[in-house]
């Protein structure tokens, strides 16, 4: 046989080996036994010295080329294998995927504390601190600095706890306003502030009383601050917690520390202003109560009433967690269970 | 106040619908709580008389009526009241028919007699009890005897009148009164109210002055005025008066009673009628009580006098709680003919304690206690006088008896357009304002610029800029005001140290697994003074509202014990909280509490669940104490954590709890409560801590410094040593450390055993000790010198067997 035809043959026949081989041990093998310094092909290149001249670079050129396809096809060969057996492995190591995961401890933040994080951070970017102050507060600045004496009718929407005739638990975040005016350099520019903290009254715990909940207060004074900017404000702390697409409506009220006095609606979320049980039939919720800061209490403060002025408001975040989560009874942000503490994660 | 629409019409014509004026009202002036009829939720109710009425057979008190309601048959119905009668006008319920209650009237049987229908008692078509006359409280009501069978019993009884009540805020006192809402609807509408009018005749032979003597401490009564009705008949109120009445919530007396009630209805002015004839002597003293004086109200109690409570007496002794309620024996009975009319304005702030203290509130106090209105007290005097000659045939004597009269002065009020737009971010002019003030009836003068406004008596709590900044903005109407945000010099927001720090022990414990709690903070005193870090008296209320919450708490575990408690009561295993607040330190004499922020933690069961795949470990020692390492790690403290055994907190394991340090101050501590606690919260083995968050915050704290990774590698050396029990391993980590020498880096404990395998006494410690040079590879000879001294100290100090 010539040797093209050999070399032909040891191709065709090696590369159908290839093809069949079914192991890595088998194709290496097919490589030394085809390949090897001992096998047919290297054999055959000995023989070109048989050959002419003339053919001689031709064979040659032929013989390579045979020797470069088996070297390629055992390579590929080789990578069909070895992908097989790791396919193989890993199918062997297949898992349920939905079996439960290893569980890692967390907790969560109490829901009264994350509606009051939230207003702290829309408060703080636009530029207001957050100040606090004493839980047991004195009458003069829970009553007296806020412009309700001794005998003002308006006592009696709050009654106390007294500790002494002097000294009692504050019943609302209010006096921090007059605490935070009395400290304020206004040489130094506004007065913008909000005063979280939990606030007592003497009620009897039910499922719309509590003796202890929370309120968020609100100031800001400076020389020109407006009706216009105190209902701005209150827009966006309503868009902020409830989202935008609620109405805010503003009605007339009355707080001794405030003059003019309003209390701020919101659309009711339950029937978005349809009528429901939720907001007895009017469309709306009550949220807040705000007012433009009673020029008594600025001078009670020691603040020029008649330089500077501003708004003040306060909400009760236990009303907004309640109004907001469909919560039906406020002794449960204080009774703790844990199957209600862990609720509130979700973000809308 | 309930606000019938129909009598609000004869004030002003309106056209408006009742929902529409409601919603006005609530967002130009004052809450309203409802607008309704009395009628709702009621049907088929008509006239129906009484054809004849005979004894049931089988009953000693059921009555079988033949009614005839206007159709061509009368109607049988069965009867139970006692007053039922042949030949009344009675409110019948069609079968069909709805009644309170949300009942429906079916024909039914009753021992065996047809029963087509209902007859109605008042308080069967919603009438409160407090407002159905008294004489029909044991049956059916009897209707005007010109009523027509079969019509509607709605008109007739006021039902279908549409009604708006207002719930007012402690300054709008004037509009407890139909003409105070009628000037505030005007206002509201830009209309003049037609004030009512009414013609006083005084036809009686005597003169006021001769038969009524006034001694008044005009501090107390600044007004207080008398006339006299003589000749009168006591009867029931004709029907329209009744109306106005139980539409207003109150209820009919009599002729004289009730005119004092629609007066005090219509002007604000509460009245009282004294029978003249039954006064000891005629002269009237406005006075404060004698301590300890005695006198019986009109509802019977005999009240002992306080000698801050303001009378009406005669000359022997009180006859009224003045404001607040008349005595029994000047009360208006069948048999009075002579009425002395009071007319006053007293000392509000006087009426409220009375009130309060008595428990004596009445539509007459809330109103002396939220004022009434000067200019239209002699007309109220008069109108009733009027009215009870009219409804009694009586005669009207000459004149008023004046006790006192101190005019009140309208007040005088400036504000300038500049500054209403100033404070309320508007551009309202001249004209806009101007317009406000003659809505609401104020004679107001400007000059372009400055208002002067003259403040009627009837709106008292107007006084300063801010109340007409207040009436031009919500008659502008709120929702006419722009809204902007607040501009000028930038003020930068951001939370304080202090506020951080505590924002991320929040943090921090909720991502060791901890819930936040949020307990009361108000405890009993036992629970306040439990698991204390410091010596302090209670801080107690005087007049707590429950024996459970007395006390301002001056720690907070045992709000988490009580929540714990209140979690494994219901079959909550595994609780995990932490709360952050402030605990109550008092010192001996001092009245008010220092303040401190404290943050705790309880933990009883598992942090985790127990799954399929990993076990999850039962809350111990050190399970609490890894999240105290944490939290003081991630703190940053400058100075070193350390813990020392302790048994000097009562209330915890005396072999399981440690007092943290952070240098040598004391910042809390951390262990098990003692069983014993444990058992009386009724909870199961639980952890706890309580730190000091204050002092953690007041602490310094290291400057945070970039400290360069070594590229040199670590080289480490394990050791196990057996040493006595007594030993700690905070005096072997010592010890290591003290002897370490330069390159020691750290040490690792990794294996603790105490066991049956050792000799008694003894227990097993091992660590990993790791080296670092930053500037060179270790040489090994060099570690192993070090580590030998290690090694020695360990033998030496500790009498340590090295394993």
């Amino acid at each position: 046989m010539a040797l093209r035809e050999r070399l032909q043959e040891l191709h065709d026949r090696g590369l159908a080996d290839i093809k069949k081989g079914d192991s890595l041990d088998r194709i290496n093998e097919i490589r030394v036994q085809l390949l090897g310094k001992k096998g047919p092909i290297t054999q055959a290149l000995r023989g070109l010295r048989d050959v002419s001249a003339e053919e001689r670079p031709k064979i040659g050129s032929f013989a390579n080329q045979i020797r470069d396809e088996l070297t390629a096809a055992i390579e590929e060969r080789n990578q069909e294998l070895k992908k097989a057996a790791i396919n193989a492995k890993l199918a062997s190591e297949t898992l349920d995927v939905t079996l439960p995961g290893t569980p890692v401890a967390q907790g969560q933040p109490h829901v009264i504390q994350r509606i009051i994080d939230q207003l702290e951070d829309m408060f703080l970017g636009m530029g207001y601190q957050v100040v606090d102050g004493p839980e047991v507060e004195d009458d003069h600045h829970n009553f007296e600095m806020m412009n309700l004496p001794k005998d003002h009718p308006a006592r009696d929407m709050q009654d106390t706890f007294y500790i002494t005739p002097e000294i009692l638990m504050r019943t609302h975040t209010s006096p921090n306003q007059a605490r935070a005016m009395e400290a304020h350099d206004f040489s130094k520019g506004p007065l913008k502030m909000i005063s979280p903290g939990r606030v007592y009254r003497r009620d009897t715990d039910d499922a719309t009383h509590s003796h202890q909940f929370h309120q968020v207060e609100g100031l800001v004074i400076d020389k020109h601050v407006t009706m216009a900017d105190l209902k701005g404000t209150l827009e966006m702390v309503a868009a902020n917690l409830f989202g935008d697409e609620f109405d805010v409506r503003l009605r007339p009220s009355y707080f001794p520390f405030t003059e003019p006095s309003v209390e701020a609606d919101i659309t009711c979320f339950n029937c978005m202003g349809k009528g429901c049980a939720v907001c007895k039939n009017t469309g709306w919720i009550e949220v807040l109560g705000a007012g433009m800061v009673h020029p008594n209490v600025l001078k009670m403060a020691g603040v020029d009433s008649s330089v500077y002025g501003g708004f003040a408001f306060g909400l009760g975040p236990d009303r907004f967690a309640m109004l907001k989560y469909g919560v039906d009874d406020i002794r449960n942000f204080y009774l703790n269970d844990t199957r209600f503490l862990t609720q509130f994660y979700k973000r809308g | 106040m309930k606000v019938s629409m129909d009598w609000l019409n004869e004030y002003l014509t309106l056209d408006v619908d009742p929902q529409t004026l409601g919603e006005k009202i609530e967002r130009t002036a004052v809450e309203v709580d409802q607008v309704y009829k009395m009628s709702d939720g009621m049907s088929n109710l008509v006239v129906g008389e009484t054809l004849s009425v005979e004894p049931h057979p089988d009953s000693d008190h059921l009555h079988i009526c033949q009614v005839d309601v206007g159709e061509d048959e009368p109607l049988q119905i069965v009867c139970g009241a006692p007053n039922v009668a042949t030949g009344q006008k009675v409110i019948v319920a069609l079968p069909g028919a709805w009644i309170a209650g949300h009942h429906k009237i079916k024909k039914s049987k009753m021992r065996g007699v047809a029963s087509n229908g209902m007859l109605c008692a008042l308080q069967e078509i919603g009438f409160d009890e407090k407002i159905a006359p008294k004489a029909y409280d044991e049956g059916i009501y009897i209707l005007p005897a010109d009523s027509e069978n079969g019509s509607s019993v709605f008109p007739i009884l006021g039902m279908d009148d549409d009604i708006v009540e207002t719930d007012l805020t402690p300054n709008r006192g004037d509009m407890n009164s139909m003409n105070g809402t009628a000037w505030e609807v005007g206002a509201i509408y830009g209309k003049t109210p037609k004030m009512p009018t009414f013609s006083l005749n005084e036809d009686g032979s005597r003169k006021v002055s001769d038969l009524l003597q006034f001694s008044v401490d005009e501090t107390l009564a600044p007004t207080y005025k008398m006339r006299i009705v003589s000749g009168v008949t006591i009867q029931d109120s004709p029907l329209w008066l009744q109306k106005r009445l139980w539409e207003a919530g109150m209820r009919p007396i009599n002729n004289i009673v009730d005119v004092t009630n629609y007066i005090m209805l219509t002007y604000g002015q509460p009245l009282h009628a004294f029978d003249y004839d039954k006064l000891s002597s005629h002269h009237i003293h406005v006075r404060l009580a004698y301590e300890g004086e005695h006198l019986t109200t009109l509802d019977g109690e005999d009240r002992k006098l306080r000698d801050s409570d303001m009378v009406i007496a005669d000359d022997k002794h009180a006859i009224a709680l003045a404001g607040t309620m008349g005595g029994l024996d000047t009360e208006i009975d069948d048999n009075t003919t002579t009425i002395a009319i009071e007319s006053a304005i007293f000392d509000p702030i006087k009426i409220r304690k009375t009130a309060r203290f008595f428990n004596l509130h009445s539509e007459a106090s809330m109103r002396f206690e939220r004022g009434v209105n000067k200019d239209d007290n002699q007309n109220a005097l008069d109108h009733a006088a009027a009215l009870m000659a009219e409804l009694g045939q009586g005669q009207t004597e000459q004149g008023t008896g004046v006790g006192s009269d101190t005019p009140v002065e309208p007040a005088k009020v400036s504000v300038t357009l500049t500054r209403i737009n100033h404070v309320l971010g508007t551009q309202l002019t001249v004209g806009q304002v101007q317009t406000i003030f003659d809505h609401l009836n104020f004679p107001t003068e400007n000059d372009g610029e400055t208002f002067n406004v003259t403040v009627p008596a009837r709106r008292w709590d107007i006084h300063i800029e801010a109340d007409l900044f207040e009436e031009v903005a919500r008659l502008y109407g709120y929702d006419n005001i722009p809204s902007t945000l607040p501009y000028g010099t930038m003020t930068p927001g951001a939370l304080t140290f202090k506020q951080r720090i505590i924002r991320d022990s929040r943090r921090l414990l909720e991502g060791a697994g901890l819930n936040q709690a949020i307990s009361y903070a108000l405890t009993t005193t036992a629970k306040a003074e439990q698991f204390m870090m410091r010596d302090s008296e209670p801080t107690e209320l005087a007049f707590p509202m429950s024996t459970d919450h007395t006390t301002a708490r001056m720690n907070l575990i045992s709000g988490l014990l009580d929540d714990i408690a209140y979690n494994v009561a219901r079959k909550q295993k595994n609780v995990a909280l932490y709360e952050q607040g402030r605990v109550f330190y008092r010192e001996g004499d001092a009245i008010r509490p220092l303040e401190v922020e404290h943050i705790a933690a309880a933990v009883t069961g598992t942090l985790t669940t127990k799954t399929w795949h990993a076990e999850a470990d039962m809350i111990d020692f050190y399970g609490i104490k890894g999240i105290v390492d944490l939290f003081l790690h991630d703190m940053g403290l400058s100075e070193p954590v350390h813990y020392e055994a302790t048994q000097a907190h009562a209330q915890m394991h005396p072999g399981r709890t440690a007092d943290i340090y952070v240098g040598d101050q004391v910042v809390g501590f951390v262990g098990q409560v003692h069983p014993e606690v444990a058992s009386d919260y009724k909870i199961p083995d639980t952890y706890v801590f309580e730190l000091n968050l204050q002092a953690l915050i007041d602490a310094p704290h290291d400057q945070q410094q970039y400290e360069p990774i070594s590229k040199f590698p670590d080289v480490t050396r394990d050791i196990a040593i057996l040493v006595d029990q007594s030993v700690t391993n905070a005096d072997v980590v010592a010890l290591i450390n003290k002897r370490g020498g330069a390159h020691l880096a750290g040490v690792q404990l990794f294996d603790v055993y105490e066991g049956v395998h050792l000799p008694a006494g003894k227990k097993s410690l091992a660590y990993t000790l790791t080296y670092r040079d930053r500037q060179a590879t270790l040489v090994e000879a060099d570690v192993t010198k070090a580590f030998d001294k290690v090694t020695a100290a360990l033998e030496k100090e500790f009498d340590a067997e090295i394993r």
